[in-house]
């Protein structure tokens, strides 16, 4: 992609590249025939040029990702197309997010009472769970998991209709494919996370509270109120504007892989991967500096 | 067949714009990486007028109607449809000029998550001003324009290459657009199947007034176009005399290696010495 292709929603002009590289091997079925040209390809490659293409995909994905929050602010708005994908990420994903939260509350508690147990307060199990499920653990396994679920799931719907040209056809008939394909999905991803990790963050208090109360014979009662008590206003903060931005994360990065897919299937099932590796990486990355961020502004604890 | 679903344009549009040509190519360059496609193409398409692009595959054919569309742009040159400068129009422009014009894709390109009604009805959901009974009937009269209404709830993988091109063309034409592209609609299709997308294309001519850009592989094709007519009475297509061809708005447009190497109408073609061109005409 070079300059003409800048924008996310022109067509690319890289299929060629990977489909000539397959009719090769296929056709010689030789692996010595074909490496020396796949090496030759790399060699072409120069670092200003790969350094070059980074930029150019930072800045495709930057107007992608701007755009599909500007597109909210003008007409059409597709309330129809919001409602569908909320119900697809958000009643989709939630046996995954719920068994997830709740068996990482569950190991949370069971790890935690070895040490509390050698230091002798094991009542503090309750705080330990809650503020690691809430701050941590809830919006980033929900996010992770999420992306594994939909990040992937938008890559590859976007990328073979990109491959078929239906995203031309879409663009033909008059309708922007931002607007009518990402913005719906950045939107209720954002939306459904957030109420998603929610659902984790209290299905892993709950898994802390069986293996304290039927295991380590904790009251009940006890558990959940210094549970609830150990909450400050900034781990609950910190808790939820953490799922807002991972689901903006996962929708972009998923929805940015599927547009700039090319060559074939081979090309979606490339920025399919591509979509769940970046979009799982970038979470835990972002997770570091928002968790730093926010306590530089709240002061340590 | 139904009655013909398309209204012949109101007719101060066409009067107000009959002498502007629907698109104009100057000097059109373009190059995808390193491989050049288009070098320096220039030509008209008068209104009302039907152009056949031919070239081997890889010549740019599909492109050309892709820098129609504004769906690319040109490296240098400009482009000009429906009387305006496209080559650095906004997207927001863009779209709303691509609302005047139908496209059918080489591939189809339907909606595969869509059924065919979803599929044909599309730009008027989109546009949104139309009531859901106006859609409907609109739907089925350009199914029925196509043949297919008994395919209305079916979803595109259900049907044929063949059944999808025409679902395509319906897509296509429902607004009446007033430039249409077909991007070889009979390519890869039995010769019987082909000869029915070729009819409603030549009906979509005769009886819409439609200008097109029509690619195809098929000089056969191109051929009936030029020289059969629309018959309203019997819904079919009928040859047309010879004296009535002369007046078919039917011209050849073929490129070579990124150039057009003619441009002109079916006795020209006919006539023509050059050999490449003899060649691929014989
Ligand atoms: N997105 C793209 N990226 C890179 N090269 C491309 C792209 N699209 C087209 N090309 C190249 O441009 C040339 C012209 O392509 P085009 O699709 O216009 O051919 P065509 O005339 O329609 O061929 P066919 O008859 O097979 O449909 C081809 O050589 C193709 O390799
Ligand atoms: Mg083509």
């Amino acid at each position: 992609m070079e300059r003409r292709a800048s924008s996310p929603d022109m067509t690319g002009r890289n299929a060629r590249l990977s489909i000539t590289k397959q009719d090769f091997e296929l056709t010689t079925g030789g692996f010595l025939l074909y490496f020396p040209q796949a090496t030759l390809e790399m060699e072409l490659k120069s670092p200003s040029e790969f350094a070059k293409e980074q930029v150019t995909a930072v800045q495709d994905y930057s107007v992608l990702a701007g755009r599909s929050i500007a597109n909210l602010f003008s007409q059409p708005v597709y309330s129809g197309d919001i409602v569908q994908q909320a119900d697809l990420i958000g009643v989709g994903s939630l046996p995954i997010v719920a068994l997830s939260g709740l068996f990482t509350g569950v190991v949370l508690a069971l790890n935690s009472a070895n040490t509390l147990q050698r230091f002798g307060s094991l009542s503090l199990i309750a705080q330990l769970v809650s503020v690691g499920m809430v701050t941590e653990l809830g919006p980033v396994l929900t996010g992770l998991m999420v992306a594994g679920r939909n990040a992937s799931g938008m890559a590859s719907e976007l990328g073979s209709m990109v491959v078929t040209e239906q995203i031309d056809a879409m663009r033909a008939l008059g309708t922007d494919p931002l607007k009518k394909l990402v913005t719906p999905r950045v939107v209720s991803t954002v939306f459904m996370l957030f109420f998603l990790t929610i659902i984790s963050d209290l299905l892993g208090l709950f898994g802390g509270s069986v293996v304290s109360t039927l295991m380590l014979g904790l009251d009940a009662h006890q558990y959940w109120s210094s549970a609830w008590q150990v909450l400050a206003f900034r781990d609950v903060f910190t808790g939820l504007i953490k799922p807002l931005i991972f689901g903006f994360i996962i929708a972009t990065v998923g929805c940015y892989y599927g547009m700039s897919a090319r060559g074939g299937t081979q090309g979606v099932g490339r920025a399919t991967t591509q979509a769940v590796v970046a979009a799982s990486v970038s979470i835990v990355m972002v997770d570091a500096f928002v968790t730093k961020l926010l306590m530089a502004v709240f002061g340590n604890r | 067949m139904g009655a013909p679903p398309i209204v012949a344009e109101e007719p101060s549009r066409a009067i107000q714009d009959a002498a502007s040509p629907v698109i104009v190519f100057e000097d059109v360059s373009l190059a995808f990486d390193d491989k050049v496609v288009l070098d320096g193409i220039s030509f008209q398409l008068e209104r009302g007028e039907t152009k056949a692009i031919f070239g081997v595959a890889g010549s740019g054919k599909s492109t050309i109607l892709k820098l129609a569309m504004g769906l690319i742009r040109p490296d240098s040159g400009r482009v000009h449809v429906l009387g305006v400068d496209i080559t650095n129009m906004n997207q927001k422009d863009l779209f709303a000029l691509r609302r005047k014009i139908g496209m059918v894709f080489q591939e189809s390109a339907l909606f595969d998550s869509l059924t065919v009604r979803e599929n044909v009805a599309f730009r008027l959901l989109e546009e949104g001003d139309v009531s859901e009974a106006d859609i409907e009937k609109r739907v089925l009269e350009v199914l029925s324009f196509v043949e297919l209404e008994k395919t209305i709830d079916m979803f595109p993988s259900e049907l044929s290459g063949g059944m999808r091109r025409r679902v395509a063309i319906a897509r296509a034409i429902i607004n009446e657009p007033e430039l249409l592209l077909y991007d070889s609609p009979t390519g890869g299709l039995d010769p019987v199947t082909s000869t029915t997308i070729v009819e409603l294309i030549i009906k979509q001519r005769d009886v819409a007034k439609t200008s097109s850009l029509f690619v195809t592989h098929r000089l056969q094709d191109a051929f009936t176009m030029a020289t059969y007519g629309f018959d309203r009475k019997t819904n079919h297509m009928q040859p047309l005399s010879p004296s009535a061809r002369e007046t078919v708005p039917m011209c050849f447009l073929l490129l070579r290696d990124g150039k057009i190497i003619f441009n002109g109408d079916a006795h020209e073609l006919a006539q023509s010495k050059d050999e490449y061109i003899r060649e691929y005409i014989s």
